[in-house]
């Protein structure tokens, strides 16, 4: 009984202390000291938010970079996260990917012959990837540069200008951030 | 594989060591009640909370006592769980107005955060609201984590005290384990978190305009808290249903390597503790080398064979045949399997990737992890507690070559220590095997798959691998969100917890009672490399005989069929 009583009294002290106290003491600090990260890194064009840095967006026009594919239904829903779960000898994932390949090939002009980057046609895990290889990125840019009338120089170098590099050199890997790359893209069109 | 990614896969398990010594003698100083640096702060707080509590920290427990105290707090906690996700509806913290949670997923979840599961058969950021999220499943998170390390220092006084009657008390180790261990550790993690980007508010979802304009809702939350102790506390339940792939729960590869790190370290530092507090030294490290040994030769299989890629997706057109689906571009091939092999090993179960897309070879590796019990680190206390358990076993049969009564560190091991060791690593195994065929043979077990052929089998071993061995991690295509699923896979977590945990305490109080057997010419040296050479071998001896037939024809037979080119 005496041993039910403490039971009690300690799983009430730590649901204060640790269900109450740290977390509302993070979100306290957090929102004094990294209001931005703390609220969703949101970008914002004047007062409207577009999106925010760290989550993917949809793009099918072919004036933007395209990410990669999400298992999400609908694509990109950031309030439903997933992957597609499908198995490496799954029938249907190998269909969606010769599909995604076509269609690659189909939108950029490419040597018949050439691999394709996999991220580019493979879902990512969370459906919300934010960033593509810096290999998928350049294979998209005679595209882009055709569509806007510039040269690839400028593409590639906007490209350049949005890739982060893996922690340290050598942890993670080296990426371009979709988003910021498209603001870049459209920044270009304001300025003329 | 480029030298960066060389230097990855060598780097860390270094780092891991480096760091894991240190934390293990920390940890001792906590337990054995030392000053530690953390002291002139804590230490008021500390009494204060005994205070409270009604706790006399000069009481010491019968291992009796102990297991009371720790099954009371944990069904406690399970109670109030479950409750939590019913009610939520009406209670605040909830922007999303969320309510309750259907009866057989809250249950599942309810057993699941208790038992350092962390299995998820719901999708967090669609399901529980902010207040559950805090109140409820971070609490679990502490006290399932807490529970387990305290339930291995119990088993190390066991060893290391002599004709005792107590094994220490258990509401004091608890709140030094939260107060000097696990909240110190949490906080400066949950801040760096932050600062990368993880999300911690307790704002609505977020609705922007994207560039194309068309409206995308953005789910937020109190997330950087719950993340930095699902990973320290080798929980594993994310706050997305994407876990640690998703964005918000990690950013960036900085956050990445601090949450495999976060996972790692208080079980690779537990064998630290156990050699400080025995002034044994070289003993945590023959058992620490044996964890490292297994878990390299398991990244080395599973970096080889990502690495290498899939045929299908090379002949497709693909270059290199790599295998990014379920994979996140800023943790590319290497560091999901970094990440993957240190979930499945310890017992944490958050994922960076989607290991229901990994080649096949890669998910044997992961099943072999889980199966053999989590051991290699472990989880948080249970994984030294199943480590412990098979040295137990290493030294009956080698008590049984050299024909003497097997001793370890000290203590004879007789007929009870050996019966209990027996139960902490038959019992998951067989559970896993049992459950298993019973899904594989009923319609409501079937009709869950999210994957045909070999790798439906797969998906089936790999959700009762994991709910037996308190992993959590999952084959994320089994629709486990059913009746059917939510159920048993609740069964085979609490079976999987308590059948590890109590048969360990029993070990504890049985040995605290035996006098130490002095050191002779003929005891057979446990902290040595031929001790950690034998132990390696019955782990693997063990984990490939219950396991290797279903293997073949789970993983093994979607290997040989994927390089014919057959899929599903």
């Amino acid at each position: 009984m005496l041993q039910l009583k403490r039971t009690v009294l300690v799983f009430t002290g730590l649901s204060i202390i640790c269900g109450l106290v740290y977390p509302l003491g993070i979100t306290a600090v957090s929102q004094v000291l990294f209001p931005r990260q703390s609220n969703a890194s949101i970008i914002k064009n004047g007062d409207i938010a577009i999106g925010s840095q760290l989550i993917g967006q949809l793009y099918t026009q072919p004036e933007y970079f395209h990410g990669r594919p999400s298992a999400i239904d609908p694509p990109y829903d950031a309030s439903n996260s997933t992957g597609s779960n499908l198995a490496p000898s799954s029938a249907k994932l190998m269909d969606l990917v010769n599909r995604r390949i076509e269609l690659v090939r189909k939108e950029n002009p490419l040597p018949s012959n050439m691999p394709i980057p996999a991220d580019l046609v493979l879902a990512s895990a969370s459906g919300l990837d934010p960033h593509i290889s810096v290999d998928a990125a350049l294979l998209q840019a005679p595209r882009i540069a055709g569509q806007k009338t510039i040269a690839r120089s400028v593409v590639e170098e906007i490209i350049q200008q949005n890739t982060e590099k893996p922690f340290l050199g050598i942890w993670g890997s080296e990426r371009v951030n979709v988003l910021q790359a498209n603001i870049a893209l459209e920044r270009i069109n304001v300025r003329r | 594989m480029t030298t960066g990614n060389w230097l990855c896969l060598i780097l860390f398990p270094l780092i891991l060591t480096i760091l894991a010594y240190p934390m293990g003698v920390y940890m001792a100083r906590v337990f054995s009640g030392e000053r530690t640096f953390l002291t002139p702060v804590v230490a008021p707080v500390e009494r204060f909370l005994y205070r409270l509590f009604a706790v006399d920290p000069n009481e010491e427990m019968s291992w009796k006592t102990y297991a009371l105290c720790l099954v009371l707090l944990n069904v406690i906690g399970i109670v109030t769980l479950f409750c939590l996700q019913l009610i939520q509806g009406w209670l605040p913290f909830n922007p999303q107005k969320f309510g309750s949670v259907r009866w057989d997923t809250a249950l599942n979840a309810a057993i699941s955060f208790g038992t350092n599961t962390n299995w998820q058969s719901y999708s967090g950021e669609q399901t529980m609201s902010y207040l559950t999220q805090m109140l409820g499943i971070t609490v679990q998170n502490f006290a399932s984590a807490a529970i387990g390390i305290v339930a291995v220092i119990a088993v190390i006084r066991g060893f290391v005290r002599k004709s005792a009657a107590v094994i220490g008390n258990f509401w004091v180790d608890l709140t030094r384990c939260v107060l000097y261990v696990l909240l110190p550790l949490v906080m400066v993690l949950s801040l760096i978190l932050v600062s990368q980007g993880v999300v911690q508010t307790l704002s609505p979802s977020i609705e922007v305009k994207t560039l194309e304009g068309s409206r995308q809702l953005i789910a937020v939350g109190p997330v950087a808290s719950q993340a930095a102790i699902k990973q320290i506390g080798t929980n594993g339940g994310g706050f997305f249903n994407a876990n640690s792939s998703h964005p918000f729960e990690n950013p960036t590869p900085l956050t990445d390597f601090l949450e495999v790190l976060g996972l790692l370290l208080i079980a690779a530092a537990l064998p630290f503790t156990l050699g400080a507090m025995s002034k044994k030294r070289r003993q945590g490290f023959a058992i620490f080398a044996a964890m490292l040994i297994l878990y390299l030769a398991g990244l080395g299989v599973f970096a080889w064979t990502e690495m290498r890629g899939s045929p299908l997706l090379e002949k497709a057109g693909i270059a290199s045949g790599m295998n990014m689906e379920g994979k996140e571009t800023r943790f590319g091939v290497v560091n999901s399997v970094l990440f993957a092999q240190s979930t499945t090993a310890t017992s944490c179960g958050a994922v960076n990737n989607m290991h229901d897309s990994l080649l096949p070879l890669s998910g044997l590796v992961l099943l072999f992890n889980m199966a053999i019990g989590e051991v290699i680190f472990g989880g948080v206390g249970t994984g030294l507690i199943g480590m412990l358990s098979y040295a137990i076993l290493t030294m009956f049969l080698a008590g049984l070559m050299i024909g003497r009564t097997p001793e370890f560190m000290g203590k004879k091991l007789e007929l009870l220590e050996m019966a209990m060791a027996v139960v902490i690593i038959v019992t998951p195994a067989i559970l896993q095997l049992i459950l298993s065929s019973v899904a594989v043979s009923t319609q409501a077990g079937v009709a869950s798959l999210g994957n045909a052929g070999p790798h439906g089998l797969s998906e089936i071993i790999y959700a009762f691998a994991s709910a037996s061995g308190n992993n959590g991690s999952a084959f994320a295509g089994l629709n486990a969100n059913t009746i059917f699923y939510n159920l048993l896979t609740a069964l085979a977590m609490l079976i999987g917890r308590f059948s590890t945990i109590i048969p360990a305490l029993v070990i504890a109080g049985n040995l605290a009672g035996k006098k130490i057997v002095p050191e002779s010419v003929a005891t057979f040296p446990t902290a040595s490399p031929l001790f950690t050479f034998m132990l390696v071998a019955v782990v693997i001896v063990v984990g490939a005989l219950t396991f290797f037939p279903v293997f073949t024809l789970g993983p093994l037979l979607e290997h040989l069929l994927l390089a014919i080119g057959k899929t599903f």
